[in-house]
Formats: structure tokens, C-alpha cells, sequence
């Protein structure tokens, strides 16, 4: 018995959304009277013990070369074994890339029913109901497991990462490995900047910045915050910022503790890709702009004249602390 | 070669959000249905542009759901698939869908399947990934490029950070992300030949449901903005950095 967190890593490190998972699961655990145990498939560079202060009494390292990349069968397949070992009654992943890959596999495979996408606690009162976000975050729905595994994956921001358990006991283990499902021939990172679906901070424009040679003001703001940058469908349909960055209901969904939309209207469409950050800030010109309707802190007003005096406060901020 | 586009059905994006039956359903009463944005767009404009460059390609169409949903698989043929299939059933769970869904796989033999990368009113993201393990297929989530190579599919997936280029053999289970293809509308002469196109209906499998929804709420309401004056930005930085703390 217990609860399997599948820590999710890339290039040796583990992904911060993992933490999350770690400290929702310790959580689940506790509530069910059963120890949490960490999942680390290839080598990594953290150190392994340490991720016992997120509530993991014990790791399990599978520290094999041909898991170094995720692959969704080979993962699937590791997984699954290691539950079955364990006796798993719970597995949580993140609802990251990784995760939406491997659960619904792993789902099949172990015949367990998967919530994705949670944003609380189960509720253990009445069998095993997980709240999830759905209608773009417009709505949650409750959903009942039905089945005796249960497998979850928390969507980023829903949980709060606490760093006080002890060290955890590191268990190295050997899965079989299958064979590779995909090859892997390129991977392409965005250096140097933060990556938009792990920022703290997202600042995002709109078509109302008319055009791409005006974007230094977005940027400027974003490198005093060490924020990642977004925009508006429009402004990557038109190419003035690239595909990645579009967030939205068809494109990225995220959930910063703050996002600043700049000249962005608030169409329905882009605030179901956004309405989950902890803090919005609009700025735009238009009083009736529906953005404020959505946002916590706004200024009514020209983005070119306000975004540039705020970034000039950010950094006097920034070099007095 | 023979693609599988699967099409789901969800509210018009600018749906108003409301559920009856204490809160145990969804309310459609004035809704729109769509075809599901990333199945429209991405997944079956990719699958017709395949077929424009090879004629031997065969798109069929495959929907879980009611009657109700005829409408949008026959606008889904008007825009390019060749046939379709409805099983004739309705659930909320992903298993219990894509076991359906498998079930005609395995009849037709498939080289390829797309799904979308979620379906925007329950957004499970999960069909894909259980088809792909139902069917025991590679699968490739959130595709924003495919390109036939032989045997094989050249594709690009989204990961954090950045792009990832993978191989893979045929047959597949593809999810399609923003990027794949270019919105298009359908024709007249496709709308006209949608309505003699083979629409098939067939009833379901027995499967059971791991997963029931047992009610929906809304969040609760914002609080209204504070606004700040547009002379001074640096108190709205005030205030992000002492009363919200985010910075
Ligand atoms: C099915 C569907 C899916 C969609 N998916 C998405 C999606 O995923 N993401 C998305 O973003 N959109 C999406 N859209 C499009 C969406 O409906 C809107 O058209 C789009 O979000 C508008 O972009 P915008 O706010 O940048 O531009 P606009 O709506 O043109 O707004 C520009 C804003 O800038 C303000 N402004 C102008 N000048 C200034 C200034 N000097 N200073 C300050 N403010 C200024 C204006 O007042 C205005 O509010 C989708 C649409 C559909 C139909
Ligand atoms: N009822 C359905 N019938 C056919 N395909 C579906 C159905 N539901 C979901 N899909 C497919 O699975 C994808 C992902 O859906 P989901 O896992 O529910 O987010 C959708 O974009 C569709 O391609």
C-alpha cells in the first residue's frame, strides 16, 4: 500500500511542477494512513534523499541510461511495474507534457481510473472524488474513481510546494525497459529564456501594441520581472511574436502566480488559457475592455506611456531590496 | 494509406457555462455546437491536406455520441472526410470513449489516427494516450508539425521550453496541437457531397466506466479590479509587490 508521485525530470533535473506532485501526494497519503514514495526514472542530478522534505518517505531510482529521455511507453511500462510491486492505491503525475503522455497509458494499462487536470484534494469522505477544472477553466467538475487504483495528475499551480519532511530513503530499483516507442532525433530548447509553462511571472501582449517593433516594452518588463513572455492569438497569427508564446484556448494554457496582459482585450478565448494565474493585471486603454472584468489590479490607460514608467520601477524596486 | 480523424463535439467557445439538475449537468439549452477546435482545425485539415497530396489516402470519421451530434459529423465530411462513424452511445468517461473508439480501430487497420491534443469542455487530454495503449501504438502528444516519411512520420511535439523532433513508425496515434495545419471553411461543392457520404452508426461495446462525474460547480465570482490611477505606475507596482507579493 501506498502513494507512488512520479517525478518528472529533463536533462538530470527534476521539474518543479514535480514538487507539487510530491507534496500533493504526501498529502494524499497522510489522509490515507500510507507512506508516499517518489518515482525517478534515469539519472539525475538531484539529490535524491533531499526530496524527502516534500513529504517522500522513500524514492524509487530507476537509474537506467535508456530511460534518460521520456518515452511514453517505455515510462508507462516502468510505472506501472512499480506500482504493481508496491501495490500502489494512488499514483499522481503532473498535467504537464510528460504526464498527459504517460497517464492516460498508464490509466489502460493498470485498468485504474484518471482524473487529469485536478485542483484539490480528493475527497475521501464518500469512495474517492478528485475536483478538476473543466469548460476551460470556467467550471469545475467532481469525479468519482471508480476503480481500486486511482491515478491523478495536478494541474501546475493547484498545490503548495512545503519543504520541512525529513530525508527520505533511497531505494535503487531495475524495470524492464521495453523498447523505445519513438526516436528521438532533435531537441529544440528556447535558451535563455524562461520557459512560458513553468513561469512564476507571465508577461503577455496584445494586438493592441500595433505591431512587433513595439514589443521592446513587453520584453523590458519581463526582464525586470524574470518573467517568461506570452501574447495573444492575433499577434502570432500574424507572426510578430512566435507560435510557442500564444496562449489561450488554443494554445497554451497557464497558471502564473502573476500575468500581465498589455493591450490584450479579454476575449473569452484567451482567458480560458489564463484565467487560472493567481494575479491578473490588465493595462489597456479601454475602460470597457472585458480583461478588467477578470483582473485583480489594472490601469486604464496607454500601454506605451504606463509599461515602460513600471519596468523603471520594477528595477529602482529591485536595486533597493 | 487509411487515417482515422476522431471528432468530438463541444460547446460553441463563447457558450454561456451553466449546469441544471443540482448541478449534476451540463445546461445546453441555447448552446452551439461545434466541432472541437483542435479536431476541426489541426487534426482532419492535416488529414485532408495528406489526402490532397496522395488521392489513394482514405479519411474515415469516427464520433462517439448521440444523434444530436449528426450535424457536426456531416459538417466534418463537408470539409474533406470520405466516411464516418457514429457509435451510438454517451459517457463522460475517457475509457469507456476510447474503448469505443479502439473497438472500430481494430476492424479497419488504420495507419494512422489523429486525435486532437484536448477537447475543450472537459479537457481531459487523455483519449489519445489510451488509444495509443488500447491499440498498443506509438503515440506522439501535442503535435504542432507531421510529415510523412515512408513508413514512418516525421513529427515535432511541444515539451517545456521548447520543441522536440521524433520518428515514428506507422501506425500511430498522432494528437494535434495548434500548428499543424491552417483553419479552413468548408465548400459548397463539399457541403453538397457531404450529404451522400456514408454516415454509419453502430452500437456500442460493452465497457465498463472507471471514472462517473458526479457534479459540476462555477468558481466563485472575482472580487472587482483595483484599478490605479494611469499616472502612477509605480503604485501599482506598490501594490503587486507589498499587498499581492508576487514579485
Ligand atoms: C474558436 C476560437 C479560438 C480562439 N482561441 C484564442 C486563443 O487561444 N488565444 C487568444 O488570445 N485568442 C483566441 N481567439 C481570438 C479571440 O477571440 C480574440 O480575437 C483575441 O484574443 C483578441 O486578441 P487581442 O486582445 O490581442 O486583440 P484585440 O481584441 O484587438 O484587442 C486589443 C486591445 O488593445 C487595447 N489597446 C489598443 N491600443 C492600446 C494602447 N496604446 N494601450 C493599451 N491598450 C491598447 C484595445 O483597447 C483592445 O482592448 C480565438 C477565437 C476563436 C473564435
Ligand atoms: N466522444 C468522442 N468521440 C470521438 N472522439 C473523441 C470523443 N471525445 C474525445 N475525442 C477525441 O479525443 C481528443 C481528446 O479528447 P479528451 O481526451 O476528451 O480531451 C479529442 O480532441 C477528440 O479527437
Amino acid at each position: 500500500m501506498s502513494v507512488l508521485v512520479f517525478l518528472d525530470q529533463a536533462e538530470g533535473q527534476i521539474k518543479k511542477n514535480s514538487f507539487e506532485a510530491a507534496c500533493y501526494g504526501a498529502k494524499i497519503a497522510e489522509l490515507m494512513n500510507t507512506q508516499a514514495k517518489g518515482v525517478v526514472l534515469g539519472s539525475v542530478n538531484t539529490d535524491l534523499a533531499g526530496l524527502g522534505k516534500y513529504g517522500l518517505g522513500q524514492i524509487l531510482s530507476a537509474d537506467q541510461p535508456e530511460l534518460a529521455q521520456f518515452d511514453s511507453v517505455r515510462y508507462c511500462e516502468a510505472i506501472a511495474e512499480l506500482a504493481e510491486k508496491e501495490g500502489a492505491q494512488v499514483i499522481v503525475l503532473s498535467n504537464n507534457f510528460n504526464g498527459k503522455a504517460v497517464a492516460p497509458r498508464l490509466s489502460v494499462r493498470l485498468k485504474a481510473g484518471l482524473v487529469t487536470g485536478a485542483v484539490d484534494l480528493p475527497d475521501l469522505k464518500e469512495g474517492f472524488v478528485v475536483k478538476r477544472g473543466v469548460f476551460s477553466g470556467k467550471a469545475f467538475a467532481s469525479v468519482s474513481i471508480k476503480t481500486d487504483i486511482k491515478i491523478i495528475t495536478l494541474n501546475t499551480n493547484s498545490y503548495p510546494v512545503t519543504d520541512q519532511g525529513p530525508a527520505a530513503q533511497v531505494e535503487k530499483v531495475t524495470v524492464q525497459s521495453g523498447t523505445p516507442s519513438i526516436k528521438i532525433k532533435e531537441v529544440k530548447k528556447v535558451v535563455g529564456e524562461v520557459p512560458l509553462s513553468e513561469a512564476n511571472i507571465v508577461v503577455s501582449g496584445g494586438r493592441g501594441l500595433k505591431g512587433p517593433e513595439n514589443w521592446n516594452i513587453v520584453t523590458d518588463l519581463a526582464h525586470a520581472l524574470g518573467a517568461a513572455t506570452a501574447c495573444s492569438r492575433p499577434v502570432s497569427d500574424s507572426d510578430w511574436r512566435p507560435h510557442h508564446e500564444h496562449v489561450g484556448q488554443t494554445g497554451l494554457t497557464i497558471a502564473p502566480n502573476l500575468y500581465i496582459a498589455i493591450g490584450i482585450s479579454g476575449a473569452i478565448q484567451h482567458l480560458a488559457g489564463v484565467n487560472r494565474s493567481k494575479t491578473i493585471v490588465v493595462i489597456n486603454k479601454d475602460p470597457e475592455a472585458p480583461f478588467f472584468k477578470a483582473a485583480d489590479y489594472g490601469i486604464v490607460g496607454d500601454a506605451f506611456e504606463v509599461v515602460p514608467k513600471m519596468t523603471e520601477a520594477i528595477l529602482k524596486l529591485k536595486q533597493a531590496g | 494509406m487509411k487515417i482515422l480523424v476522431c471528432i468530438s463535439k463541444t460547446p460553441d467557445t463563447t457558450a454561456k457555462i451553466a449546469f441544471k439538475d443540482n448541478n449534476t449537468k451540463f445546461d445546453t439549452s441555447g448552446v452551439q455546437f461545434i466541432i472541437n477546435p483542435y479536431d476541426e482545425w489541426y487534426s482532419l485539415v492535416r488529414a485532408i491536406e495528406l489526402k490532397e497530396a496522395d488521392p489513394s489516402v482514405t479519411i474515415h470519421l469516427i464520433h462517439v455520441g448521440g444523434p444530436d451530434s449528426d450535424p457536426i459529423i456531416r459538417k466534418a465530411l463537408a470539409l474533406g472526410g470520405d466516411e464516418a462513424f457514429r457509435v451510438n452511445t454517451a459517457s463522460e468517461d475517457s475509457y469507456y470513449i476510447a474503448s469505443q473508439i479502439a473497438e472500430v480501430a481494430r476492424q479497419n487497420n488504420y495507419d494512422l489516427i489523429f486525435t486532437g491534443k484536448e477537447t475543450i469542455d472537459y479537457n481531459g487530454s487523455v483519449i489519445g494516450g489510451m488509444l495509443a495503449q488500447l491499440l498498443q501504438l506509438p503515440f506522439v502528444s501535442l503535435t504542432t508539425k507531421f510529415e510523412l516519411n515512408g513508413g514512418a512520420a516525421i513529427v515535432t511535439r511541444e515539451i517545456e521550453g521548447g520543441e522536440e523532433i521524433d520518428e515514428v513508425t506507422l501506425p500511430a496515434v498522432i494528437s494535434s496541437h495548434k500548428g499543424m495545419a491552417e483553419m479552413r471553411i468548408p465548400n459548397i461543392r463539399g457541403i453538397m457531397g457531404a450529404r451522400t457520404k456514408p454516415l454509419k452508426v453502430i452500437d456500442p461495446i460493452e465497457v465498463p466506466e472507471l471514472t462517473v462525474t458526479e457534479s459540476f460547480e462555477l468558481p466563485a465570482p472575482k472580487e472587482s479590479v483595483k484599478l490605479v490611477p494611469a499616472d502612477q505606475p509605480e503604485e501599482l507596482v506598490r501594490l503587486l509587490h507589498e499587498e499581492a507579493k508576487v514579485f
